[in-house]
């Protein structure tokens, strides 16, 4: 029997196959290193050598948690996402709305091309010109932060918004709005919770990019910190504790990617 | 469709604000790269080239867009080898843990950069010997590999396993129906994803600077290292500008080459 005829009856073996070069390279360069980072995080570093100890203590997660200054860069941190998140939502919908609903069909394309172009726009260039806008007006601070965030992900929630939209049956919104439902209601009791899971994938986007962002706190955040500038900054001298921060969004993440799950938006990634 | 007059103008002027508020600040980046005032007041009193011809001449900018080049090539193609293979399981069999196999391409863009960049630097440091250009590849192959997976499973989804069982029924071996059948169906998204993990890996920052060698500098992180220094500015908003224009590149290919609408740029 030749190889091909043995692969050709043995489907498991085709699997395999398939898929040991990719599960590898995600095991060995990936899921490895995380492992390790998150068994770093219960080890400490001796504050007279510097060195690390191998020494398993929850000391970390106890400053990490019992210390007012982290605490708030956790809290600042999950609000700014949720707050950049909903802002997507609220700024994307119409848009997605006027695309698949409203805009001829001929200018669909174009209109979806207009709003992902410049995701391809380097992420460094858009920050910087958004420091120039702000910085002439002294507007740098939380609020920037929240903005330029906004700003960077917004195209992350529209793309999902305007597939589900577009998959939706037209006859649905005129059944509503035949029954005598204005807009507003139409979209607030049919739009909407048709649409969740297109607003969850587009929500793991705007939630995680924020979640772990540092830079664009750095450029114009001014001296607040989120947990991203914690991780940063901890890093080279305290990875143990740079790594326990660098948990807590990871948890986070994990939580909102298994209840994402049950919802079926990953499909729609 | 929406049929209230109110409602179709009012969504349509949130369109119109939705792109005024995207490109706004591109067009900032454009007209400040021909600003004459080296301390780029606003509005510009007079426009120069002077900043292009002095971009054109810096060897660091030439140097770092090479590197880019590089490693964006390496990762792409890696990325398409793995991620093909990842998508022809996940969509043509049933198995067990097929679901925790997507999840786990997934995350490596699903979790923060910066916690994929802390972790990939101890694991090369402390085990394999330090940064180099290979680790910077490897890094960023790992986050696009995802992206490749994502085209060619969306399209395998919809092109129907009958056609590949068709092909194998009339003889043809699994090696030539992939020849002959899969790949000619797949060359699309697959170009469309590799363009899409060669935009991502050429403009990554975060996984960039825990995963680079010493010495090794590609464009971003070249801007980021230069956007403090005020002599640099004047240049640094010329490559700014040039990365603005470039990047209508790819979304021009994508539509041209493959018809397809699968180029959400970034991650999708």
């Amino acid at each position: 029997m030749t190889a091909a005829a043995w692969l050709h009856r043995h489907v498991g073996a085709r699997l395999a196959l398939l898929l040991a070069a990719p599960l590898t390279w995600l095991i060995a360069v990936y899921l490895a290193p995380l492992g390790l980072l998150f068994l770093t995080a219960f080890w400490q570093t001796d504050s007279f050598t510097g060195l690390v100890q191998r020494r398993l203590t929850t000391a970390n997660f106890v400053d990490v948690f019992t210390e007012p200054a982290y605490l708030t860069a956790l809290a600042r941190t999950v609000g700014v996402a949720l707050v950049v998140t909903l802002a997507c939502i609220v700024i994307g919908l119409p848009m997605a709305l006027f695309m698949a609903k409203v805009a001829a069909p001929r200018w669909q394309p174009v209109l979806l091309a207009l709003v992902l172009t410049p995701l391809w726009a380097s992420y460094l260039v858009k920050v910087y010109a958004w420091r120039t806008i702000l910085g002439a007006t002294g507007g740098l601070g939380l609020g920037a932060v929240v903005l330029v965030l906004t700003y960077l992900w917004l195209p992350y929630m529209v793309l999902p918004l305007y597939t589900g939209l577009t998959s939706m049956r037209a006859s649905l919104l005129d059944a509503a709005a035949d029954l005598g439902a204005p807009p507003g209601r139409v979209v607030r009791t049919v739009v909407l919770p048709l649409l969740a899971p297109s607003v969850i994938a587009g929500s793991i986007f705007t939630f995680s990019l924020s979640l772990g962002d540092y830079i664009t706190v750095q450029l114009v955040g001014g001296t607040s910190q989120m947990l991203g500038n914690v991780v940063y900054a901890n890093f080279s001298t305290d990875l143990p504790f740079a790594a326990a921060v660098a948990t807590l969004p990871v948890l986070v993440m994990i939580g909102y990617l298994l209840a994402a799950r049950r919802s079926g938006a990953l499909e729609q990634l | 469709m929406i049929d209230s007059r109110t409602a179709r103008w009012a969504l349509g002027a949130a369109m119109a604000a939705g792109l005024a508020f995207i490109y706004l600040p591109l067009a900032v980046v454009l007209v400040n790269s021909f600003n004459a005032s080296p301390t780029f007041g606003w509005p510009p009193t007079s426009l120069t080239t002077r900043w292009w011809s002095a971009a054109v001449d810096n060897a660091g900018v030439r140097e770092a867009t090479w590197t880019s080049i590089q490693v964006a090539a390496a990762a792409t193609a890696i990325a398409l080898v793995l991620g093909t293979l990842a998508s022809m399981a996940v969509a043509r069999y049933e198995f067990f843990g097929r679901d925790v196999v997507s999840l786990l391409l997934v995350l490596p863009i699903a979790l923060p950069g910066i916690v994929t960049g802390i972790a990939l630097n101890s694991l090369f440091t402390s085990f394999l010997g330090g940064l180099t250009l290979m680790t910077l590849i490897i890094g960023h192959a790992t986050f696009c590999i995802v992206v490749v997976f994502n085209n060619a499973t969306a399209r395998l989804r919809r092109l129907s396993g009958s056609v590949e069982e068709a092909s194998m029924d009339l003889g043809a071996t699994r090696a030539t129906t992939w020849r002959l059948v899969t790949f000619p169906a797949l060359r699309g998204s697959l170009f469309a994803g590799g363009l899409l993990a060669f935009g991502l890996s050429f403009d990554e920052i975060i996984v960039t600077t825990f995963t680079a060698g010493p010495g090794i500098q590609t464009l971003p992180l070249w801007i980021f290292q230069n956007l403090f220094r005020p002599n640099q500015a004047p240049v640094v908003n010329v490559v700014a500008a040039v990365l603005v224009v470039v990047s209508v590149v790819p979304v021009y290919l994508a539509n041209r080459l493959t018809g397809e609408q699968s180029l959400a740029g970034g991650r999708m």
